[in-house]
């Protein structure tokens, strides 16, 4: 069950818009800096196949500028 | 059940993944705030009273906002308005309350009766303290009692210290375990610049253009200031110079890393030296006006013996005869020794030598952990001397520390052996001065030193020192060849009292435990890496009779009969000491700030002169104190000059060799602090980093069939160890060379390490000793 941290950064006036993109996708966390165009994400899926797909996904927001992975963590399913 | 740790498992990754992410914008955005986050903890509806403090932690010297409700800490974060930080803070700084309140906080003294200890009354406590001391004096003389703090003291604790041990009692066997950090920085600023602490301050970073990190990972022991370098290169493209034994997070970030074999920085330097000569990159104008040149002894020997002594006999030199000390350290002659190529030599050295830019050296533990850390301290002075990159904004060689005080308290305060507030216990004027602020006769103040941390823990195994009150420090698990003191302090007739706000396995060796009052449970000041002094007001209640390590002093100084020393009230104590320690640096070179200036903002610099902190020693634009008519004023020497070294290379303690082939390193990791007594109570650093390992070079780890978790032993000529493996992890340890961090009581790194030490700063060097590496 893969757990994955990033930031994202919008583009330019674009930061709302992109909080709520990714706030509607269920997989996904978001917390926004206060003080800077960029949020964390930490998204969370079942596996492998679910985070691909979450990918493309992701891919398709257009307020979305760069999505930069700072970690990533495996947690076997009964944990 | 099954439910609850799923959750827990859970939710504690994702919050790994969240702090992971935030430490890395923090990173590239300095100042950035995720308030959400940040106040998650802060219960709903609460009406926080938000009080400014000093972060508990590092040197750095953070400001931090703490958030206080029904007399509990429940929330903190960065203070905004501190020029240190700006509102960021590191993963501890960010947990820092929580230390304040774990499971097995000290909360009642606890004496020694039959092996077993009783809980008693602080009264009692403090009565059995104060007899045991007047009885050790008597039975053994003035000598056999000391104190040994720290850089965790706050200024009053120091203070009172101080000035009952070497005022009042009349010895100095004071000590504190800066002296296993940050003492080598003291005698590199002595001897070069005849007064300690850095003449630049933390806004040089925003106007150097290099950064040479001299064997410092800053990235986690300094992540803050780090971070202030990684946005300078976002915003104007600084470059970041890595120059290290090992690979470590700040290698990674670095534009370039340079690896060295241990202990060859010295030659590295020199060759830098000899660089910036033959190219004419040496600035006549400023050496000739402002630098002398001067030698001192060599081969001094390594402190390995009892009573071991050195003083230097420094001698002058001409500038032709330095030049030519340095023909024997052509990079292509230092090359061979240090493992770094000719090409990166004269890299390194062509960013001191281009007029410009300017340049920042960073330094903490790798160059004072040293058996020639005064040495290498005067090589990077040399460098900055020759090349006039000192003293100016941008150009600033700085000395990082690693506790909050070490500055403020051990050096400002003076509380080692051979100094006092003002001055040193040797110089007849400065203990007449001390004696009439303190109000005792003269004669009190004995003129010689006595013991340096290390040789105070050899005459406590001796039998030289009958009683140690330890505050605020856990040498038993920092000191090296950690087996013999522990040992020794366990002697029969030895007494020693531990005050501490967590059980550790100093606490173990104790007679008497006092539960201390910690951080934001009492009034103090830390003074910080940049010469700021921050204050801080109670915030909250102490637990049970936990009790401040000032006030702990002044009520065993009344029983010992020091009334009229001790004469301050409990109201205002912390007010009325840091007045009476102000007179002791009074005048235009060491000024402190008035308390009402430091309750008003977060700090202020000494010298603090006519309402205004002091930026850049040294430099007549900045500093009041320059009195010579000239752009630059070395004042603390008497013609005014700095001095360049000339300091040669030689080989560390004990090397590698055929029974013992690879070198070890300790050091720390970003989620603990120290020896972890405080960080491994907070259960989210705990889990990051729950225990010790060794760190191993791929190729060797692959050679050994050894993998991450595999049990390794590590075998040293004090003993053994044995600790999972770490490969490809964190760091990465250049071939034969192993590293392993010294937080973990259960893994205690110190008992194989060696008590070597600099001569001249007697710090200890635990970045060097030979070890045996073998799977387990």
């Amino acid at each position: 069950m893969p757990i994955k941290s990033y930031l994202a950064h919008p583009h330019t006036g674009k930061k709302e818009y992109l909080i709520e993109a990714l706030s509607n996708i269920e997989a996904c966390e978001v917390l926004p800096a206060n003080n800077e165009d960029v949020l964390i994400l930490v998204t969370e899926t079942n596996n492998k196949q679910e985070e691909d797909i979450l990918k493309e996904k992701l891919e398709r927001i257009p307020s979305l500028k760069l999505l930069a992975m700072v970690s990533g963590f495996e947690t076997p399913k009964n944990e | 059940m099954y439910r609850s740790i799923y959750t827990d498992r859970r939710s504690f990754i994702k919050k790994m993944a969240v702090l992971s992410a935030m430490t890395t914008a923090a990173a590239m955005f300095p100042g950035i705030i995720f308030a959400e986050e940040q106040e998650k903890g802060i219960p709903e509806g609460a009406n926080l009273d938000w009080k400014k403090a000093p972060c508990r932690f590092c040197g750095v010297g953070c400001g931090v906002l703490i958030g206080t409700e029904a007399g509990k800490a429940v929330a903190v974060k960065g203070d905004p308005a501190s020029p240190v930080n700006k509102g960021l803070c590191c993963v501890k700084g960010y947990h820092s309350i929580m230390a304040l309140y774990g499971k097995d906080r000290l909360t009642k003294p606890l004496v020694k009766k039959n092996g077993t200890y009783v809980e008693t009354s602080m009264q009692e406590a403090l009565d059995l303290v104060a007899s045991k001391m007047k009885e050790t004096v008597n039975d053994h003389g003035k000598d056999a009692v000391a104190i040994y703090g720290s850089g965790q003291w706050t200024i009053p604790d120091g203070y009172v210290a101080s000035k009952l041990f070497k005022g009042c009692i009349g010895t100095n066997n004071v000590e504190a375990n800066a002296r296993l950090c940050m003492a080598t920085a003291v005698t590199g600023f002595l001897t070069s610049f005849g007064l300690d602490e850095p003449m630049g301050c933390y806004e040089d970073i925003d106007y150097a253009d290099t950064f040479f990190l001299w064997g410092n990972n800053m990235a986690e022991m300094h992540p803050v200031l780090f971070s202030r370098l990684l946005d300078q290169r976002l915003k104007r493209g600084v470059k970041i110079i890595d120059f290290a034994t090992r690979t470590t997070r700040t290698s990674m970030a670095a534009d370039k890393s340079i690896l060295f074999n241990p202990q060859t920085d010295l030659a590295v330097g020199n060759a830098i030296c000899y660089e910036i000569i033959r190219n004419g990159w040496m600035n006549k104008a400023f050496v000739e006006e402002h630098c002398n040149f001067s030698k001192g002894l060599t081969k001094m020997g390594y402190g390995l013996e009892d009573h071991y002594k050195f003083t230097d006999k420094p001698e002058k030199i001409n500038f032709e005869q330095y030049k030519a000390f340095l023909e024997d350290y052509s990079p292509e002659k230092v090359a061979k020794l240090s493992g770094v190529s000719v090409k990166d030599i004269k890299y390194m050295a062509a960013h001191f030598g281009d007029p410009n830019k300017k340049v920042m050296s960073f330094w903490c533990m790798g160059m004072n952990q040293h058996s020639r850390g005064t040495w290498i301290n005067n090589i990077v002075y040399n460098i900055h001397l020759l090349t006039g990159k000192i003293s100016t904004p941008g150009n600033s060689p700085f000395s990082l520390t690693g506790q909050p005080s070490a500055c403020g308290t051990v050096r400002e305060v003076g509380t080692l052996t051979h100094k006092l507030p003002h001055g040193v216990v040797m110089n007849k004027e400065h203990r007449e001065f001390a004696a009439k602020i303190w109000d005792v006769p003269v004669e009190n103040i004995p003129a010689k030193p006595t013991y340096h941390t290390v040789e105070m823990f050899r005459a406590l195994d001796r039998g030289d020192i009958r009683f140690m009150w330890i505050q605020v420090t856990n040498p038993m698990v920092t000191m090296p060849k950690l087996k013999r003191y522990r040992d020794g302090a366990k002697k029969e007739g030895r007494f020693i009292v531990v005050s501490d706000i967590y059980p550790t396995p100093t606490t173990d060796i104790a007679d008497v435990i006092l539960p201390s009052a910690m951080w934001i449970e009492r009034e103090g000041m830390y003074g910080n890496s940049e010469r700021r002094t921050q204050y801080f007001e109670q915030m909250l209640e102490p637990p049970g009779e936990a009790m401040s390590d000032t006030w702990q002093l002044i009520e065993v100084a009344k029983r010992l009969g020091y009334e009229k020393q001790f004469y301050y009230k409990e109201e205002t104590h912390v007010e009325e000491i840091y007045n009476e320690y102000r007179r002791h640096h009074e005048g235009k070179k060491h000024n402190m700030a008035p308390l009402e200036v430091l309750k008003s903002q977060p700090g202020a610099m000494w010298p603090y002169v006519d309402g205004k902190s002091t930026k850049w020693r040294f430099n007549a634009k900045y500093d009041p104190a320059c009195s010579n008519g000239k752009d630059f004023h070395f004042y603390g020497k008497k013609d005014g000059k700095a001095i360049i070294w000339q300091r040669p290379y030689e080989p560390a303690a004990e090397e590698p060799d055929a029974d013992y082939p690879f070198w070890l390193g300790t050091g720390r990791v970003v989620e603990h602090w120290h020896t972890g007594s405080m960080t491994r109570r907070i259960p989210v650093l705990h889990q990051a980093m729950p225990h010790a390992y060794v760190e191993l070079n791929p190729g060797d780890a692959k050679r050994m069939q050894i993998r991450t978790g595999d049990k390794v032993k590590l075998t040293t000529r004090r003993g053994e160890i044995t600790l999972p493996a770490s490969v490809n992890q964190r760091g990465v340890p250049a071939p034969m060379q192993v590293f392993v961090p010294f937080f973990d009581e259960n893994m205690l790194i110190n008992d194989i390490t060696l008590d070597s030490f600099c001569p001249i700063s007697k710090e200890p060097d635990y970045k060097k000793c030979a070890v045996k590496v073998e799977k387990a």
